[in-house]
């Protein structure tokens, strides 16, 4: 290959159409694959690519979703059409997609176990730790904002230290706390309203996800950092007033 | 001061909708909106508001209120029902898909919807509740934005937008066929090479039915469950409204307007956008065949939807000159000619003809 053949081929396989394949969702929506796995560096591409399409949309773009490995896009599709969108999409070049360190790492409180966290005990059966070895686990590392979605305000926190991967419940529970705090397989999370669910729930933080009045209405942004801090009953409590009075500010830490 | 509408009994489930609030599926958060938007758009064009105008939607039945502060003018469309309005004991029945003026203090009652488990009830001046990002519609299950987050109840109060009320009251002369034809038309994918053959070839040969469990949400389907070649779950993905997701047991759920944003099952099928009104029209019981379109077929007949939905906004008449004489003698004398109330419900029978 001459060098002007391999710039070539560098610059045309960073555009989408190289490296995403593109599925139909009726006439309404394309997802743009990535891959079929969830890893930090396809989830770096789904990214990317909604902020270009977020600077510059193309004709008849509605929004875009992000999830762990393609993107969703929603078109009007009295706006345009799938094989014109697909066309503009495949030419997109998206050039770096880096993964980067959090550029902030919020700092979530949560009371593990006992009512907060029913599933603790079970938990630490399963994995043959302690209670105290769980809980210094899922404190101990720090997760990657994946995607949101789900429920208003979910976020999917990976990845879960592989000594605390278990299933979801068989049966899941009717009806799950909002604030509890949950795993399941690679992945942790916090319910941010009360909605059925069938993960492991651990702990519980009084901390506000999702907040229909702001606008973007959740606390995390793609690519945030979130750490869990664990907490005893009596901070909790004097968390959760000050939460409901409105006088507590998330704490954040910079990374970068 | 704009006119309220005081809550006596409210229907089965009355929500505030809009065309939906897009924008926000990135946070999580569902479209929601009207499930019947062509009904939307010729509700609020009935009654002068622009196309986006938050109406109630009904379910299975209409509400009964009163108007207060006010007159108000409103309009149903998307289903078949008498609209009783009564004042000084006095009771005017009236059918759906034409605007009607309701005087300050008139009760107004709507019966059991026909032809569709929906149905649109358009206010000139729309709904007036506060825009939460973007969108009036109600999250049922977010319990945010519309009235409170929340289907309406007894003794509620919704206000309306303001409207000036002026000119004629305009119809529709020649409402859309409401006629379910057994058929929704369905673009195979993303996941269509999760399911074994045998799979899609049942899927798309034999009739499903809407089980009891459906909703804004969506519709569970009962019938010939569906084979995968390894399994239901997928890394979640996205989800439209229309997508027709399949989880373990093999039975379809047909997702609609208030759909989660993204979901862990695979999805056999996404309905055609020209199809969701029909989807959305869909009660318990009803039989469903899938028929595979392309993305291009799936585009020209949202096409021919959309024509045919230009040429009814542009049809639009004011009511014949008896009726709106009737009206007037309504609003001057309280008094009701019964010749004209039996003409309105002949109308009201004939519209009932149509989609039965």
């Amino acid at each position: 290959m001459t060098e002007e053949n391999a710039v070539r081929h560098a610059a045309r396989s960073r555009r989408l159409g190289a490296l995403a394949r593109f599925l139909e969702l009726g006439d309404t929506a394309l997802a743009v694959e990535f891959g079929a796995t969830i890893a930090p560096e396809i989830n770096a591409l789904v990214h990317r690519t909604a902020a270009l399409l977020a600077a510059d949309p193309p004709e008849g773009l509605v929004e875009t979703v992000p999830t762990f490995r393609s993107l969703l896009v929603h078109y009007d599709p009295r706006r345009t059409s799938a094989a014109a969108l697909q066309e503009s999409l495949a030419a997109l070049d998206i050039g770096e997609a880096r993964v980067e360190a959090p550029a902030r790492i919020w700092r979530i409180p949560v009371l593990y176990g006992g009512e907060a966290g029913p599933d603790l005990t079970d938990v630490a059966r399963a994995t043959r730790l302690g209670e105290g070895e769980v809980i210094a686990r899922h404190a101990g590392t720090v997760y990657r904002v994946y995607v949101q979605g789900f429920l208003p305000g979910f976020a999917y926190l990976g990845d879960l230290p592989a000594e605390l991967d278990l299933p979801r419940l068989t049966t899941p529970r009717v009806r799950v706390p909002a604030g509890s705090v949950a795993i399941a397989q690679r992945m942790t999370g916090i319910y941010p309203v009360e909605s059925p669910g069938g993960w492991r729930l651990i702990g519980h933080t009084p901390l506000r996800f999702f907040d229909p009045a702001q606008a973007p209405p959740t606390l995390f942004a793609p690519g945030d950092g979130v750490r869990f801090v664990p907490v005893e009953a009596d901070e909790h409590a004097a968390i959760r007033a000050a939460v409901a009075h409105g006088a507590y500010q998330p704490a954040c830490e910079a990374s970068r | 001061m704009s006119a309220s509408l005081t809550l006596l009994q409210p229907g089965p489930q009355t929500s505030v909708q809009d065309a939906g609030r897009l924008g926000f599926q990135a946070y999580g958060v569902p479209v929601c909106g009207a499930l019947d938007e062509p009904a939307l758009r010729l509700a609020n064009a009935l009654v002068g508001n622009a196309a986006n105008a938050a109406a109630l939607e009904l379910r299975l039945a209409g509400p009964v209120f009163e108007v207060t502060g006010g007159p108000a003018r409103l309009a149903l469309t998307g289903a078949d029902a008498v609209i009783e309005v009564e004042q000084d004991g006095q009771t005017q029945r009236f059918g759906p898909w034409r605007a009607i003026d309701i005087p300050e203090g008139a009760r107004v009652r709507i019966g059991p919807l026909r032809g569709s488990g929906g149905a649109i009830l358009g206010f000139a001046g729309g709904i007036d509740v506060p825009v939460i990002l973007g969108s009036r519609a109600t999250d049922l299950k977010g319990r945010f934005g519309g009235h409170q987050g929340r289907a309406l109840a007894a003794g509620d109060v919704v206000g309306l937008g303001p409207s000036p009320l002026h000119g004629p009251c305009l119809e529709l002369q020649s409402p859309p066929s409401l006629a379910f034809g057994g058929t929704l038309r369905v673009v195979l994918g993303p996941q269509a090479e999760a399911f074994t053959e045998d799979a899609i070839a049942t899927f798309l040969g034999t009739a499903y039915r809407v089980s009891r469990e459906a909703d804004r949400m969506g519709l569970r389907l009962e019938g010939v469950p569906l084979g995968f070649r390894q399994g239901a779950d997928i890394v979640s993905d996205g989800i439209v409204t229309g997508s027709i997701q399949v989880p373990g047991s093999g039975l379809p759920i047909l997702l609609l307007a208030d759909h989660q944003t993204i979901g862990g099952y695979a999805k056999i099928a996404t309905v055609i956008s020209a199809d969701l009104a029909a989807a959305g029209r869909l009660l318990p019981g009803a039989g469903i065949r899938f028929a595979a379109v392309s993305v291009a077929q799936a585009e020209e007949a949202r096409r021919a939807q959309e024509r045919v939905l230009a040429q009814q906004l542009a049809a639009l008449v004011p009511v014949r000159a008896l009726a709106r004489v009737d009206h007037e003698a309504l609003l001057r004398e309280n008094l009701v000619s019964g010749v004209v109330s039996a003409l309105e419900s002949d109308e009201g029978r004939a519209a009932m003809d149509r989609i039965t």
